[in-house]
């Protein structure tokens, strides 16, 4: 494998322009959806986006896809940018980034068939010539669906088959990155297990890296080898997983995961601590100055308002864990310190 | 069991102390008839809410959970929905009652949080008056008193500055705001049950926990019986005291909310548990994942609607296909009920998580 990363991302931003009418009276403002995000992805590997709405995950997904283009930065996919690529040069990246979305009702046309769902990526990339009946029951094959099934209408499946479909649909073109935006969440609990095992057996199979958007931290540490934590457009903490998780030092990382429920607690697991933030995310159109998160934040001091904290690597050392490789770990705050707080398994 | 008789009360409420019997439904079935056949909702379902505690009702969608809570407050058109068995509100029967008796017991005995805060406040009335219109209903009252109440509930449930928000309108709230606008607009006839139906799943996860914080809260403040449903795990094991878990229009484990979770001792709560990842935990193998999908409502399998999906089924053998398991407690457990065959099914079930 090459040394060159398989996507790379840099100080990417997006800003969509909005205008606002107040009398007679019209002001232009910008919502910073996405502002000057940077992370790299190597092959096979798989990165998590997490947050709350409008922290930018999907719009960073959707520029990633390029069904958007950005206001500045770089995305170089396999060394080549792509950030301002015309339409008509994006086949190719079209071929080696698919999507999985994720609404299995609404992300499926209702009056094609499976067939000919398809079918279509493949005549449009003119892939398996002649063959793509044959290509499209081995697709149906691989994602655990009856290839007979082939001239069924989407109504006729279940969300679970549904999202197998658009999982299908994805890998169809042999794709080298698959950016899944919330893919299980509109599932039921006893259908996600199985798709997360069919994504998770794909990967491995075929070698596929993958972005994967959600707001289950449960399915991210299950899924991912790297997260990264977004609020309000920006990313706050990112590193690997087993990092983010158990040695979190940003305080809005923090109040995630001990806001959100888990079921460990169920097994026995015992919460050390709950931090509860008090009001709504800000509204991205006029953020607040310096770090983004000092308006929630119970460790906000002057300098918070004042200077922006960049993302730097962590100083904290990873201590107790055979420390074999201290591994990726980066956090944008001025007074990181590490507090543990997804639950305290207790080993019987 | 029914509570003390000494309490003074207007209407023929009964419940009045913490643990007291809210809610009793007992073999409560609803079926929609439809061109295709008649879809079986939820069938033969007992359970009960009391003063004081939160009971978490757990399913998949289609399991019934939403249906059956929606005819304790009369949300179904009685055209076209059949309704058998009993469901006691605060002493009065609920099946076949007119619109009338529910119209007096909605918001001053039973109120509903629903899941869509954005759909379920009317979009063109102010916040206040809308609070203050669900008083004005049940109480008599000028405009001016009930406007007042309406902004004590506002800043009950925790909205920063109460009287200015109380004339906005829904939109100009968040997601979490309008949720908090809702519960107060359940709570300001103080009912003795309230219903909340997924209250947070529409909302962020630093905003969910805010709202379960709340429905707690109030709780306490309110004494009510609150019952929650959801199909978040997690969220139950977090927030409830008692659960209720629904397969395809069936109970078939109930008991402590923690106990059941920690403990469970049928297949299908085994098999939800075993198939949720957690983020304490670093493994990244396959989740145990039940296999097949929930049945179609039209046509429910025979015996235990679970066997086509249950591993266990080839332990006990042609039963679990034949014959619908009764409602019994669970060997070796107190407090605990369960509708399966199994003869052992806890030690089943924990030698089957050992032998992982």
């Amino acid at each position: 494998m090459s040394d060159q990363p398989l996507l790379k991302v840099t100080d990417l931003v997006r800003h969509f322009p909005f205008k606002e009418v107040q009398g007679l009276r019209m002001t232009k403002s910008l919502v910073q959806a996405v502002d000057g995000v940077s992370f790299t992805l190597d092959h096979g590997q798989t990165l998590g986006l997490v947050g709350e709405s409008g922290c930018g995950k999907s719009t960073t997904s959707r520029l990633i896809t390029r069904l958007d283009e950005p206001t500045s930065g770089s995305i170089e996919f396999q060394g080549r940018d792509i950030s301002h690529l015309k339409e008509s040069d994006l086949r190719e990246i079209r071929r080696d980034v698919q999507m999985i979305f994720q609404d299995p009702y609404s992300s499926l046309n209702p009056r094609h068939t499976v067939g000919s769902i398809l079918t279509t990526p493949l005549k449009v990339h003119g892939l398996h010539k002649g063959k793509e009946r044959a290509r499209v029951q081995e697709l149906l094959e691989l994602v655990g669906l009856n290839p007979e099934h082939i001239n069924r209408y989407p109504s006729e499946f279940s969300g679970g088959q549904r999202q197998r479909i658009g999982i299908a649909r994805a890998l169809a073109v042999e794709p080298k990155l698959i950016i899944a935006d919330e893919p299980v969440s509109a599932l039921d609990v006893s259908i996600q297990a199985q798709v997360m095992n069919l994504l998770g057996r794909l990967r491995d199979e075929l070698d596929l890296a993958f972005i994967f958007v959600a707001h289950d931290l449960g399915v991210i540490r299950h899924f991912c080898d790297q997260v990264a934590v977004m609020y309000l457009g920006k990313i706050v903490e990112y590193g690997d997983k087993r990092k983010i998780y158990d040695l979190p030092e940003h305080p809005y990382t923090q109040a995630l995961l001990s806001a959100a429920p888990d079921i460990a607690v169920a097994r026995g697991a015992k919460r050390t601590e709950r931090i509860r933030l008090v009001g709504d995310v800000p509204s991205p159109i006029s953020p607040p100055s310096g770090c983004r998160f000092r308006t929630r934040c119970w460790k906000a001091q002057d300098i918070c308002a004042e200077q922006e904290p960049p993302l730097i690597p962590s100083t904290s050392t990873d201590e107790g864990r055979g420390g074999r490789e201290t591994g990726l770990h980066l956090q944008a705050c001025h007074f990181p310190e590490v507090k543990k707080l997804v639950p305290e398994v207790v080993s019987a | 069991m029914t509570a003390s008789t000494q309490q003074f009360t207007t209407t023929s409420g009964e419940a009045s102390q913490a643990g007291d019997v809210v809610l009793d439904v007992k073999d409560l079935s609803i079926a929609f008839p439809t061109e295709e056949g008649l879809v079986r909702a939820v069938s033969d379902l007992t359970y009960q809410a009391r003063l004081g505690r939160t009971l978490a009702i757990v399913g998949e969608s289609g399991s019934g959970k939403s249906v059956s809570s929606m005819a304790v407050l009369g949300l179904h058109n009685p055209k076209r929905t059949q309704i058998t068995g009993s469901i006691k509100l605060d002493g009065n029967e609920l099946v076949g009652a007119s619109q009338a008796t529910f119209q007096k017991l909605r918001s001053t005995t039973a109120a509903m949080v629903f899941q869509d805060p954005q759909s379920s406040l009317h979009p063109f009335h102010k916040v206040g008056r809308q609070i203050a219109e669900a008083y004005r209903t049940h109480h008599k009252v000028s405009k001016a008193v009930a406007h007042k109440r309406a902004v004590e509930m506002l800043d009950l449930v925790g909205i920063p500055t109460p009287a200015r928000r109380a004339l906005q309108y829904p939109h100009e709230f968040s997601g979490g705001m309008r949720q908090r606008a809702m519960i107060a607009l359940g709570l300001v006839n103080d009912p003795k049950l309230l219903i909340a139906d997924e209250p947070t799943t529409a909302l962020d996860v630093t905003v969910q926990a805010q709202i379960l914080d709340l429905v707690n809260d109030m709780q306490k403040e309110f004494g009510s019986a609150v019952i929650l449903i959801t199909h978040d795990l997690a969220v139950v094991a977090e927030t409830a005291d008692d659960i209720l878990v629904m397969y395809a229009g069936r109970g078939v484990e109930k008991g402590d909310a923690k106990e059941v979770l920690a403990r469970p001792s049928h297949p299908y709560t085994y098999g939800l548990l075993q198939s949720i990842p957690s983020a304490t935990d670093d493994g990244t193998g396959d989740l145990k994942a039940i296999r097949g999908a929930p049945p179609s409502l039209l046509n429910l399998p025979t015996g235990c609607s679970f066997h086509p999906r249950c591993d266990f089924q080839p332990l006990v053998g042609a039963a679990c296909i034949e014959t619908l398991p009764e409602w019994r407690p669970t060997p070796g457990l107190t407090n605990r009920q369960l509708r399966c065959h199994l003869e052992d099914p806890v030690a089943t079930l924990q030698n089957d998580e050992g032998a992982k």
